[in-house]
């Protein structure tokens, strides 16, 4: 009874748009993460010169 | 600024290298699903990725009460880096499950009005808010108390999600124990299949951990930046 059996299914198309999803969205956040780390460090970098700075600036007045 | 700790670079080679084996698994070790072919390899990462979402929200319910109780902002940095995390991959969840369920079920679950897809709605919508709601705080302390209140209030709709195909009529599998009287279909599984999924599962909680320790280090570096801007702006 073998032609009753039923072929597997030709589902490949739908395995690839699920990893690309999968893959997609995790690559998505790596990216997101660093992005958001080398903008933080920068502004991080710009507030320390600015501290930096104004602290320059204090001890000037204090001494003048 | 801290540097990046030895044992984190560890980890992420650690992580890469665990995430390519189980790639390899799904694509090569496991066999092809005889009834639904290729789209049934969707299942192991789509399972996993619902485990660390799941993980995420009750990293963030311990981290809320510690704050709570402690008072101490490193848990509230913690706590949002869990629930974004697992915002992430509940989102995979959700996505995968759909392209996986318009095969598998031959209707858009929207048409089946499937409970687990509903509840895992629920879920991610309720943490989307808490991030929303989040931004819109001034103040560090009130935001990280209003966040912990938020997080221990919105875990009940997570085992909502488990539950969910287990008390209502589902078509969603029942991977773990008893399923409602209700529910159709199985998920008879190989022992190649077996072990690619809890290989996967144990991929994924490793995955976890690191991308959680990354974004713990994200929100350090965050909060000092708020209170130096703070500083230098006053």
């Amino acid at each position: 009874m073998h032609f009753l059996q039923q072929a597997t299914p030709e589902t490949t198309q739908y395995m690839i748009a699920g990893y690309a999803v999968i893959f997609g969205v995790l690559a998505l956040y790596l990216v997101s993460l660093i992005v958001r780390s080398r903008n933080l460090k920068r502004d991080m970098e710009v507030l320390q010169e600015l501290e930096a700075a104004e602290a320059a600036s204090d001890s000037k007045k204090q001494a003048g | 600024m801290d540097t990046k700790p030895r044992l984190l670079t560890i980890l992420d080679i650690i992580t890469g290298v665990l995430f390519a084996i189980a790639v390899g698994m799904v694509f090569f070790y496991a066999p092809l699903e005889a009834t639904m072919g290729e789209v049934q390899r969707v299942f192991y990462f789509h399972v996993s990725s619902a485990w660390v979402g799941s993980l995420g929200f009750a990293v963030a319910l311990v981290a809320g009460i510690l704050y709570l109780v402690k008072g101490d902002r490193k848990w509230d940095v913690v706590e949002v880096a869990a629930v974004e995390i697992s915002l992430v991959f509940f989102f995979i969840t959700i996505a995968s499950g759909y392209i996986w369920s318009a095969l598998a079920w031959h209707m858009t679950v929207w048409q089946a009005m499937e409970p687990r897809l509903a509840t895992a709605a629920i879920v991610e919508l309720v943490y989307a808010a808490y991030m929303l709601l989040r931004q819109g705080i001034e103040d560090p302390d009130r935001r990280a108390r209003f966040g912990a209140i938020y997080v221990i209030l919105g875990f009940v709709t997570v085992p909502l999600t488990f539950l969910s195909i287990r008390l209502l009529r589902s078509i969603h599998p029942v991977l773990f124990g008893p399923g409602s009287p209700n529910a159709q279909g199985d998920m008879a599984m190989t022992s190649e299949m077996y072990t690619t999924f809890f290989f996967s599962l144990f991929v994924f909680s490793v995955l976890f951990v690191d991308l959680l320790w990354h974004r713990i280090r994200l929100g350090r570096l965050a909060s000092q930046v708020e209170q130096l801007r703070l500083k230098v702006t006053h």
